[in-house]
């Protein structure tokens, strides 16, 4: 088997570092199967919501609190974040250097930053209007949702923070570029979900 | 590879397609959402042909599931994947609206 | 005494939540047999620790067991584990069994609340922390030798889903000594189960254990599946692999999309209960039939994540102890695939009578019924790759027949309830209890039981004392069908299942043949613990070292029984189905390698022990509201998960001479040994080298 040929789906790095490559098939496999696992989860918390939506018990209901502008800003930094991710894949792949790699990683962590900031004012606002998750199950479903996606964005850039240590620290070695392949995924799966949620929970639900 | 660059500008030109088209669509869906100018159930309609053709998206420029020959086993299994969460979510949904509707 | 001890350490726990000061200011029957349990896993801890300590082996486990990531020795482990909580879950059901033969018109041997702890920790382990780490165990063990692979894909992950089960596992045994168990049932049902109706700590722990149990499944599932994708030898393809590996395969499958839900199920009902969510609460818009839906999509495709695993063993052991190529093998992988998938599309039939309308069950009723043609097919597969072979009736063997039997049997009475309007007529009676255990028992058990039986030789090097095997299986059998078929009649008859007190004593009889039944079954367990003893006491006499004892057909047997850690000296190649059945027909079996190479092997680790310890505190400071210590667990979690990413030294190599060496050893050993006919292979004239008829 030549090496330039494609061991998976995604950034490959065949064509500049043959032992990784040969090794990463089953690594990214298996973490794909995790995301899966994973998609199951949210799929299921969505559904919930979906069962849900009627459940206010007279009081407010989680889309009386949605605002279109936040949900857009949101939307677009974690779309470019993934935009700035496959930047830093990119230039690992290609050998662009250390610096040009940690550059894109930082730029991707600021902007999963500001997108958990916007998020947790969101849901400040909502508890401040009254609007708590034990206030009936239309919330708690939305509560469930929606910050475990945050949770998960946590985790991606706990993660991200631990990389940009040890990208200087071990060079990009091989247990490092196979732990950018993965992070990478998780961070554009994240995204994929985020499209769900701005289409289930905050569009469908500001629609008049 | 002839060219060692050719291989990147290929990749990043891929990058900047699916954020361009990721961009459109969500452009278009919130667009129609914030200018209402269909009724509701069309809205909706759009909305989520929006954001499944921007899934698509995503899958294809930015994780690169593609119909070739390497990304197999991952279309397999996210193809898996997908008819297993069709089933529990509509499932669920049919289920419970039911009862609810029942119950009403 | 009354009130929390020191409520800022120590949370919600109170002197009265130890079942030994409760047994010494009210010492009634009940308050003993708690205190006594308590007592067993207390004095059992103590003994354990002072026996280790005594022997001076704690170097020796620490160093060749608990840290290691071998899959074969995490696969003894599970097994271990199983034996354990399995002995607990057994007394637990003979227990229930005396409980309800004594309480006609009288009150019985125990309380209520206690006997619904019973049924509800019975229903848990034997779920959670007996078939599940017994049949991961048996994947672990048998799998990557199957398919010629020195481990699994991932080791350290491996390792890291064992310590959670046994982090689990652990929070159920503390249950006995602190606080006390649910009383919702295995399945944990809300609004029971919420803080409303048991605000005490048993949901807490039912909770908290089963998460863990389930996160360590999905684990270990997305482990087994990538190992069969990506790290089967040269020459195995997907249709060579032994039906043991592709049973696996679905089991993982199973296990990677359907724990999921019961994580989200449980974490919901854990937001109920901590931080007063309304998901399955009665009022303020709760919903709890959501929780029978989320349930049951993760406990039908458990039924088939149990199954399968023993279809597996059952294919394997019927075709060795037949000598006979597995009958129909490509129908028996469509029907396990079919059955894998269709296991998502019946879960509604769990809860036929929440009120859905009729064309929904009828649905799902339909589905529900289908799903026993794929079984059928496997059925009628076994029993022709049976017939006019050389069938030998070996303990494994005995278990097989008995499992066919039986199974249908379970099957028949399962179509009964897969029509809605009868399923009406006896859901929540005993039958239903009745037709699961007519299912898992041979189903899962008696599997386990026959792969035990089977791959011990294997993985320790001598067989199993037959006698002791025969006498163990009488025991299953005949004190299943004594506990059992009464609790048919009991089931049609109208009795209510999980209830603590009769009051009609025409079910007297039925309800003493049952308790018999379970009499027997505990003596069954004693057999086996007293199989295992006799076994290692004569273990020279019946030394099968050479490795082959039963004139195996796969991978697994061409190799040294036990096998080096590296499993394969040099990696197989194969070219068809049964390869090493077919190689020693050929005459090509035991080859010397032409040369041997450096081993890369992982190295042990201790990040699993350290976080099945972390989580499995983190879970009990849940349970006690004892937010320091949960906080605590958590980072620590984090912290150990972050360092060992930092850690780059994570294999050592095995030279090419110690594998020459181990290997030659093994050889010299093989060829002194003397080939035996199938007539001896239960005799200890059986070393482990099997006779090829020219």
């Amino acid at each position: 088997m030549s090496a330039a040929e494609a061991k998976h789906a995604g950034i490959n790095l065949g064509d500049s570092d043959r032992e990784t490559h040969e090794k990463a098939g089953s690594e990214i496999f298996g973490f794909w199967i995790f995301l899966m696992s994973d998609a199951v989860i949210f799929a299921l918390l969505f559904a919930t919501y979906g069962v849900m939506l009627r459940g206010t018990a007279g009081g407010p209901s989680a889309a009386d609190e949605y605002r279109i502008l936040p949900a857009f800003i949101e939307t677009l930094i974690l779309l470019t974040s993934s935009f700035t991710f496959g930047m830093a894949s990119v230039a690992m792949k290609h050998g662009r250097g250390l610096r040009t790699v940690l550059a894109w990683m930082v730029i991707t962590l600021a902007l999963g930053l500001g997108f958990l900031a916007m998020e947790l004012r969101d849901f400040s606002t909502m508890i401040a209007d009254g609007a708590l998750p034990s206030r009936n199950g239309n919330l708690s479903s939305f509560f469930a949702l929606v910050p475990l996606h945050g949770l998960h964005v946590a985790a991606g850039c706990l993660w991200l923070a631990v990389m940009l240590v040890q990208v200087p620290c071990f060079g990009l070695d091989k247990r490092v570029k196979i732990n950018l392949l993965r992070l990478g995924l998780f961070w554009h799966f994240l995204d994929i979900v985020w499209i769900a949620i701005f289409s289930v929970v905050y569009l469908q639900g500001l629609i008049r | 590879m002839s060219d060692p660059n050719q291989g990147e500008k290929d990749d990043v030109r891929g990058y900047v397609a699916g954020y361009a088209l990721a961009l459109a669509l969500t452009c278009a869906a919130f667009a129609v959402v914030r200018w209402p100018s269909f009724n509701r159930i069309t809205t909706l309609a759009i909305v989520f042909t929006l954001g499944f053709a921007q899934a698509i998206v995503h899958f294809r420029y930015f994780l690169h599931i593609t119909l070739a020959k390497s990304a197999r086993d991952d279309l397999w299994l996210i193809l898996f994947s997908v008819l297993i969460i069709v089933l529990m979510v509509s499932g669920s949904l049919v289920i419970l609206m039911n009862l609810r509707a029942r119950m009403m | 005494m009354n009130g929390a001890i020191s409520p800022t350490i120590l949370g919600r726990l109170e002197w009265l939540s130890l079942p030994f000061v409760r047994a010494w200011q009210n010492p009634t029957p009940d308050e003993l047999i708690g205190a006594g349990a308590a007592t067993i896993v207390v004095v059992g801890m103590a003994g354990t620790i002072a026996l280790i300590t005594a022997l001076g082996k704690w170097r020796y486990l620490w160093r060749d067991w608990f840290t290691s990531v071998d899959h074969k020795k995490i696969g003894i482990m599970y097994v271990v584990l199983a034996f354990v909580m399995m002995s607990r879950a057994v007394v637990e059901g003979v227990l229930m069994r005396m409980q309800q033969a004594t309480a006609i018109n009288a009150p019985g041997i125990v309380e209520p609340d206690h006997f619904a702890q019973l049924f509800s920790t019975h229903g848990s382990i034997m779920i959670f922390f007996m078939a599940m780490p017994f049949l991961t165990g048996m994947i672990n063990y048998v799998m990557p030798l199957q398919i010629g692979s020195r481990d699994v894909a991932f080791p350290l992950l491996n390792s890291i889903s064992l310590w959670l089960t046994g982090g689990a596992a652990g929070l159920m045994m503390v249950s006995l000594v602190i606080g006390q168990f649910s009383t919702g049932g295995w399945s944990g049902y809300p609004p029971y189960t919420e803080l409303e109706f048991s605000p005490d700590v048993g949901p807490d722990y039912w909770i908290w254990a089963v998460t863990l149990g389930s996160i360590g499944s999905t684990l270990s599932g997305l482990n087994f599946a990538v190992t069969i994708y990506k790290m089967r030898c040269a020459g195995m393809t997907m249709m060579r692999m032994p039906l043991f590996c592709w049973t696996t395969l679905c089991t993982s499958i199973l296990m990677i999309f359907a724990m999921p839900p019961l994580t989200v199920a449980t974490a919901m009902l854990a937001l109920d209960r901590y931080l007063g969510f309304h998901f399955f609460t009665n009022d303020l818009g709760g919903n709890m039939m959501n929780y029978a839906n989320l349930f049951w999509l993760f406990g039908h495709p458990e039924v088939y994540i149990l199954i399968l695993p023993a279809f597996g063993v059952y294919s394997e052991v019927v075709s060795t102890f037949s000598s006979k190529e597995l009958y129909g093998y490509r129908s028996m992988v469509i029907a396990t695939m079919s059955i894998a998938v269709m296991s998502f599309t019946v879960w509604l039939h769990h809860f036929f009578t929440m009120g859905q309308s009729a064309s929904i069950n009828a649905a799902f009723g339909i589905a529900t019924m289908a799903i026993g043609v794929p079984t059928g097919v496997k059925i009628y597969d076994w029993i022709w790759t049976m017939f006019m072979g050389q069938v030998r009736f070996t303990v494994p063997m005995l278990y097989s027949l008995a499992f066919m039997m039986t199974f249908v049997l379970g099957g028949l009475t399962g179509i009964i309830l897969a029509f809605p309007p009868l399923d009406y007529l006896v859901h929540n009676t005993l039958f239903l209890v009745a037709h699961f255990h007519n299912m898992l028992i041979p189903g899962l058990l008696y599997g386990m039981l026959a792969g035990y039986h089977y791959w011990f030789p294997k993985a320790f090097g001598f067989r199993l004392n037959e006698k002791w095997g025969q006498l163990a299986f009488g025991c299953w059998v005949v004190g299943f069908y004594l506990a059992f078929m009464p609790l048919y009649v009991l089931g049609a008859a109208g009795m209510a299942r999980r209830t603590a007190e009769i009051f009609e004593p025409a079910f007297r009889p039925w309800l003493y043949v049952a308790g018999i039944g379970a009499l027997i079954l505990l003596a069954a367990l004693v057999a086996l613990f007293v199989q295992l003893w006799v076994s290692i006491r004569e273990r020279e006499a019946n030394r099968v070292d050479a490795g082959d004892p039963w004139d195996g057909r796969g991978l697994e047997w061409s190799i040294a029984g036990p096998p080096p850690e590296y499993n394969f000296a040099v990696l197989p190649t194969v070219s068809g189905g049964d390869p090493f059945y077919t190689s020693k027909r050929n005459g090509d079996a035991y080859l010397p390698p032409e040369r041997y190479e450096n081993i890369e092997v992982p190295k042990n680790s201790v990040v699993g022990p350290l976080l099945g310890v972390f989580s499995a505190a983190t879970g009990f400071a849940l349970v006690w509201h004892m937010w320091w210590l949960a906080i605590l667990g958590m980072l620590a979690i984090i912290i150990t998960v972050i360092a060992r990413s930092f850690i780059r030294d994570t294999h050592r190599i095995v030279s090419a001479t110690e594998v020459e060496r181990v290997d030659l050893a093994w050889r010299d050993k093989l060829f002194a040994s003397r080939s035996i006919s199938r007539e001896m292979e239960t005799t200890s004239a059986n070393q482990g080298f099997a006779e090829v008829a020219a």
